[in-house]
């Protein structure tokens, strides 16, 4: 028992440090999606987070601790410098001014020599343990726990729902949305942070456009209800792939199929109340069968 | 208390306010009324500070007010309901209630994290006084409820109480008795009159001419941005002006 234990966590425990990682992702897009805003430039500030984190402590030999923090910083103060000239766009024009400045990242880390061009940067150390990963989600969950019964996660419900009547409610809308924006990055920063030190390689193209639209992903499917929504998202996409490797190069159109159905049938993601009643109904049936 | 100087706004070329000058006394129902696209809400976007005037001042207690955003002017003692009910539809009515409150609870990020004593006691106290915020609209008993459950002309009621919450001086009113039938409109004018009785001063949209009159103790009328009549119900009842705008001129010229 012992020994198959230890060989499946020798197969799987990749999986596992990227089913955090993903995790504090969908978590980052879901803090700026409960605040109303499509932003997909999150990917991009996990590149800034990695590319930092991986620096500091290579080339300026940083402790891990302080290269992790300097990797959540530096994104979030750009997220400041982008966030207040576009966070007054709103929906589709918020995500395509995102998606642009992510493309800028890329390019930018592309291109200059101290990230490595196109090789990126190889033989960052592998710092990252399990324990740093539970003990970083476990921050931020509580965090989002407090957050949901207090001043401030009422404030991002109600602009969520109605801008205009929230501004008239007395709430500062826009100090709301530029915070979320800035706190989202800082998680999507320290996320990179943690990846780059466990993968040991990153790149640019790590962080372009497909990540981006991955990040949303885990939000849309998971539900963004509630925050657990996103966790469960990230978890079910990311361990889906793997589960399907029998079907070769066709299992990442299985996530595809996945998506397509949960947006048909529970609009409002896994974590939901739809599921909820279909769950039911289908006990319910089976009982009144038997 | 409220006193609105010269206000004008322009739509690209179009001049939808045209020097409006008006003022609001403390304690009183002050009805507007005037024809559709008269320019009466787009007023009430100015005063409230969702659109930014072409020209002219807004002074509400002695303070210029013109210009600031909306949250400053919630801060100022200015709330308002809107014309297409724009309550929390997801939330529940004492949820709603409680985001009107917004900037009556003082505790940190950091009390929020560590569930400290004064956001217990805070949020435990504001919640009572939600609570009777909703009973002076008669909602209390649904206070749990989501606001999408309820009937239209409750709505209504939970956006005044959300007005309310916010603890204002001046409360404006915009067309309240849009999409309502004749005995929700009574109703609904029975509870601005009993708010008006506590010491909120009121400022009131209408177009329906018959509602205002009963409860209100002065009305201005708007008619293509313009001022064209003030006073108490029974001289604007008679003024020319104010039948030719909502009747049309008579042509045989009587």
């Amino acid at each position: 028992m012992s020994d198959f234990l230890i060989s499946f966590w020798q197969t799987y425990n990749t999986l596992f440090y990227t089913i955090f990682i993903h995790g504090m992702l969908g978590l980052s897009i879901y803090l700026t999606l409960a605040c109303g805003l499509l932003s997909l430039g999150n990917a991009a500030f996990m590149g800034i987070g990695a590319y930092t984190s991986a620096l500091l402590t290579m080339k300026a030999g940083f402790p891990f601790g302080i290269s992790l923090i300097a990797g959540g910083i530096l994104p979030s103060m750009v997220a400041l410098a982008i966030g207040i000239p576009t966070l007054r766009l709103s929906g589709v024009y918020l995500a395509m001014a995102t998606l642009g400045f992510g493309e800028v990242v890329r390019v930018v880390l592309l291109n200059m020599e101290i990230t490595g061009g196109s090789m990126g940067i190889n033989g960052i150390p592998q710092k990252t343990e399990l324990w740093h990963l539970v003990l970083i989600m476990g921050i931020i969950i509580f965090f989002f726990i407090r957050l949901r019964d207090s001043k401030y996660g009422r404030a991002m419900e109600a602009i969520n729902e109605d801008e205009v009547a929230s501004s008239v409610m007395g709430i500062r809308t826009t100090y709301f949305k530029v915070w979320t924006f800035t706190a989202g990055a800082f998680i999507a920063g320290v996320a990179g942070g943690l990846n780059a030190h466990f993968t040991y390689f990153i790149s640019p193209r790590e962080y372009g456009f497909e990540p981006a639209v991955d990040i949303l992903t885990f939000a849309i499917l998971g539900g963004t209800k509630t925050f657990w929504g996103p966790i469960a998202g990230s978890a079910i996409l990311t361990v889906l792939p793997e589960m399907m490797r029998f079907m070769g190069p066709y299992r990442l159109a299985v996530n595809g199929i996945i998506l397509l159905l949960v947006v048909l049938y529970l609009p409002n993601g896994i974590v939901s109340r739809g599921t909820f009643i279909s769950l039911k109904k289908l006990f319910s049936e089976r009982k009144s069968n038997a | 208390m409220l006193r609105v100087e010269n206000i004008t706004r322009d739509f690209g070329g179009l001049r939808v306010l045209d020097d409006v000058i008006f003022e609001i006394e403390e304690g009183t129902i002050y009805g507007i009324i005037g024809p559709n696209g008269a320019g009466k809400t787009t007023l009430f976007n100015i005063i409230s500070g969702l659109l930014k005037p072409t020209g002219g001042r807004i002074i509400f207690n002695t303070i210029d007010i013109t210009g600031l955003k909306p949250h400053a002017i919630t801060a100022a003692g200015i709330s308002r309901t809107f014309q297409n009910i724009r309550i929390f539809k997801e939330m529940t009515l004492l949820e709603n209630v409680l985001v009107g409150m917004h900037r009556l609870f003082s505790y940190s990020a950091v009390s929020m994290l560590f569930e400290l004593k004064k956001k217990r006691r805070e949020e435990k106290e504001l919640r009572e006084k939600a609570y009777d915020i909703l009973s002076i609209v008669r909602l209390s008993e649904k206070a749990g409820l989501k606001a999408e459950s309820l009937s239209y002309g409750e709505q209504r009621k939970l956006e005044l109480a959300r007005a309310l919450a916010t603890e204002p001086k001046l409360i404006l009113v915009d067309e309240p008795a849009a999409g309502m039938n004749p005995a929700e409109t009574e109703e609904l004018m029975g509870e601005i009159v009993r708010i008006n009785s506590r010491k909120y001063t009121i400022c009131l949209i209408e177009h329906d001419m018959k509602v205002v009159m009963g409860i209100c103790r002065r009305i201005g009328v708007l008619n293509f941005g313009k001022f064209i009549a003030q006073g108490s119900p029974d001289e604007i009842k008679n003024n020319p002006l104010v039948i030719e705008a909502y009747l049309g001129r008579d042509e045989t010229g009587a």
